[in-house]
């Protein structure tokens, strides 16, 4: 069963993971995960907007007009993405200044679009916030783990607690080779973890 | 359901809900948190004022704003129990990071000595200009502003014949902080009566810091 609510529940944690296997999203990606933290909140965010997006999109999609679906649902999007930026100044207003300029760039991620275009627009609410769902949780994953170990190579800390202390930190992982070389290796983990399976 | 067959018509009236619905949506959203928003964002510039300033009673919430025509400084200005003057938090800026705006909360006693300093805002690069928020408190040779006073010490880089040392591989960040600092004891001199009469100085004998 190709479509199963099972399958594409979890389709989007190995098999089909936006960022490992999909790249898509790689801009925020590369850019915000310079500590743990960071990856796990830019994930959190674009997930939260991921998941409203898909089920407004897959509400209206019978009202919507083929050639307007582009502006509609970049429309709904960029909505999302606005409450989204207004909830974390007011809530975590640290990890505003740490993210800055890309929150309002998820409104950019071809995750969301490409989620709502492909999928959303096509399928029920109910399996439309399950996709939503699962490559969400792919995503937030893949960036916490890359933040982790940018955090954890570059400063010698695991979301802030102190590892070993940070003169032996290679400052690379913190900068952007570091960023690049990191999802290197985890595309070829994943790979060969796919293989496997 | 068919979907509905994009003329003109359906298309407009399509989008035009939407883009109502968003606008409607969104200012509900900011209209519930504005006032947090606004909570959070003074909690932290009075974080930052508290952290710096000497021991005080009480301080001015509202700044008195000084404009230098470039940078804008906010001057927070503290006391003590019998409402004399101790010392005032000054924020202060620079335009001329390694990658654009620094901020900065000085804080000096009543003779312009500076108490200590937070960075409010830097997007420098991580562990090169990024090491602002404590080299420059960090007792170690000549890298430390702690404790100095602009009146006797040249509070710029040693490269520009100051008294100061850069950050290792951040000259132009540290050129950019001190800029804000003398910026914040400029203000700090100049319009505080208190001060140009305890360090005995007349606030236009102190010379405005050029840009660099």
């Amino acid at each position: 069963m190709k479509d199963s609510n099972n399958n594409i529940l979890t389709k989007g944690l190995i098999k089909n993971n936006p960022l490992l296997v999909l790249a898509l999203g790689m801009c925020p990606a590369l850019a915000t995960t310079t500590s743990g933290i960071n990856g796990l909140g830019m994930g959190l965010a674009t997930w939260f907007v991921l998941l409203c997006s898909n089920i407004t999109v897959s509400l209206l999609k019978n009202i919507i007009p083929e050639k307007a679906k582009l502006p509609a649902h970049l429309i709904i999007i960029a909505n999302f993405v606005t409450i989204a930026e207004i909830l974390i100044q007011a809530y975590w207003p640290d990890l505003h200044d740490n993210l800055g300029i890309y929150i309002p760039l998820i409104v950019m991620n071809c995750l969301i679009l490409g989620r709502a275009e492909v999928f959303a627009s096509g399928h029920s609410v109910f399996k439309s916030a399950l996709d939503a769902l699962g490559m969400g949780l792919g995503f937030t994953l893949a960036l916490t783990l890359l933040g982790v170990i940018r955090e954890f190579m570059g400063t010698g800390k695991t979301f802030g607690n102190i590892v070993f202390p940070g003169e032996y930190g290679a400052l690379l992982f913190v900068l952007a080779p570091g960023a690049f070389i990191t999802l290197g290796f985890l595309i070829a983990g994943m790979n060969k973890l796919k293989k496997q399976s | 359901m068919k979907k509905l067959t994009s003329n003109f018509k359906n298309i407009f009236l399509v989008l035009t809900g939407i883009i109502l619905l968003a606008v409607i949506s969104s200012s509900v959203v900011h209209s519930l948190v504005k006032d947090k928003i606004q909570q959070s964002k003074e909690e932290k510039l009075l974080g930052a004022v508290r952290k710096v300033l000497p021991a005080y009673d009480h301080f001015d919430t509202k700044p008195t704003e000084m404009n230098d025509g470039v940078e804008v400084m906010r001057m927070y200005k503290a006391y003590d129990k019998q409402n004399h003057f101790v010392g005032a938090a000054v924020e202060s800026s620079s335009n001329n990071g390694y990658i654009g705006h620094i901020d900065v909360m000085v804080g000096f006693d009543q003779l312009g000595q500076i108490l200590n300093y937070v960075v409010t805002e830097q997007n420098e690069t991580p562990g090169l200009g990024a090491r602002i928020l404590d080299w420059f408190k960090t007792n170690h040779k000549n890298q430390s502003i702690l404790g100095k006073n602009a009146s006797t010490a040249n509070l710029s880089v040693r490269n520009d014949g100051g008294d100061i040392d850069a950050i290792t591989g951040a000259t132009i960040t540290s050129r950019a902080f001190l800029f804000a600092v003398r910026n914040a004891y400029f203000a700090f001199t100049s319009n505080t009566e208190q001060v140009a009469s305890a360090v005995n100085l007349k606030a236009d004998s102190i010379q405005t810091p050029t840009n660099h």
